[in-house]
């Protein structure tokens, strides 16, 4: 079956997004993905939508889903790259992702889910996050 | 109104729903070269009317116009189900109402992104949405 690769790069998780996805494609990157979250313990997800020309309603539940499911599993999502065309669509289709993390692109995204790591474990005193 | 060129193309699954997607892109970049803001509303919107015609009216077609109207050129687009049909379109056109458990976003968000929408639907016999799309 096709699927939607997730890597690991340290503790968090890389999704790029490059194919005109239909609805189940869109579930199973969803079931992967909080799959991945527990196996790995991941603190982060990094979603890169540059390459899709739409976000429909959705897709953009995925997108809410995933950023949702992924609080709940402790590790925080940014999605990133959105064109401009996309964001002027979606919000007048009614979505905006109230709750969803963007940054413009793949380093601005690592740098706000690094800092986030960093501030949770300044508050909580995690030890995961001390190299 | 002049219509300059048709397609019909079959709405059975999800893989017809992409397709869908990327006829409507080609359409509004070769025939009407709408903006890419303005592909990009028509497309989403072409989006989530198949989806609809598959989810709640188990399946049926879409049919694409390119118009012209003087030198003012358009895309029609119509979505086709022999469903059950819609039985309070007011309430279906409401924001965040679903039946389908979706965002309810898909009729009243689509009928934003283009210029002109209606909605024929008979309960029990089935339901057309066309959407138009100036340049």
């Amino acid at each position: 079956m096709e699927r939607i690769p997730i890597l690991r790069m340290g503790k968090f998780l890389l999704v790029t997004i490059q194919v005109d996805m239909h609805d189940r494609l869109a579930m199973t990157l969803q079931d992967d993905l909080t799959t991945r979250i527990n196996e790995t313990g991941a603190r982060g997800v990094l979603i890169d939508i540059s390459a899709l020309d739409i976000v429909d309603s959705f897709i953009g539940r995925m997108i809410a889903n995933i950023s949702g499911m992924a609080r709940v599993l402790d590790a925080e999502t940014v999605v990133v790259g959105m064109q401009p065309a996309v964001a002027i669509t979606l919000v007048e289709l009614g979505l905006s992702l109230p709750g969803v993390r963007t940054a413009l692109n793949v380093e601005k995204g690592m740098r706000l889910l690094q800092l986030s790591v960093d501030a949770g474990s300044l508050e909580t005193g995690d030890a995961r996050n001390e190299d | 109104m002049p219509v300059t060129k048709t397609e019909t193309m079959p709405i059975r699954n999800e893989g017809d729903v992409v397709q869908i997607r990327q006829l409507v892109r080609k359409w509004s970049t070769d025939l009407t070269s709408f903006s890419l803001v303005d592909q990009t509303k028509i497309v989403t919107a072409a989006s989530e009317l198949a989806r609809n015609v598959l989810v709640h009216g188990g399946g049926g077609h879409a049919k694409l116009e390119a118009l012209q109207e003087g030198a003012r050129r358009g895309l029609r687009l119509s979505f086709e189900d022999k469903g059950p049909g819609i039985p309070d379109i007011d309430l279906a056109l409401r924001d965040g109402y679903t039946t389908g458990g979706g965002l309810g976003l898909g009729l009243s968000g689509s009928r934003r992104l283009v210029n002109e929408f209606s909605i024929d639907s008979r309960v029990g016999e089935g339901t057309c949405v066309t959407i138009t799309k100036w340049k």
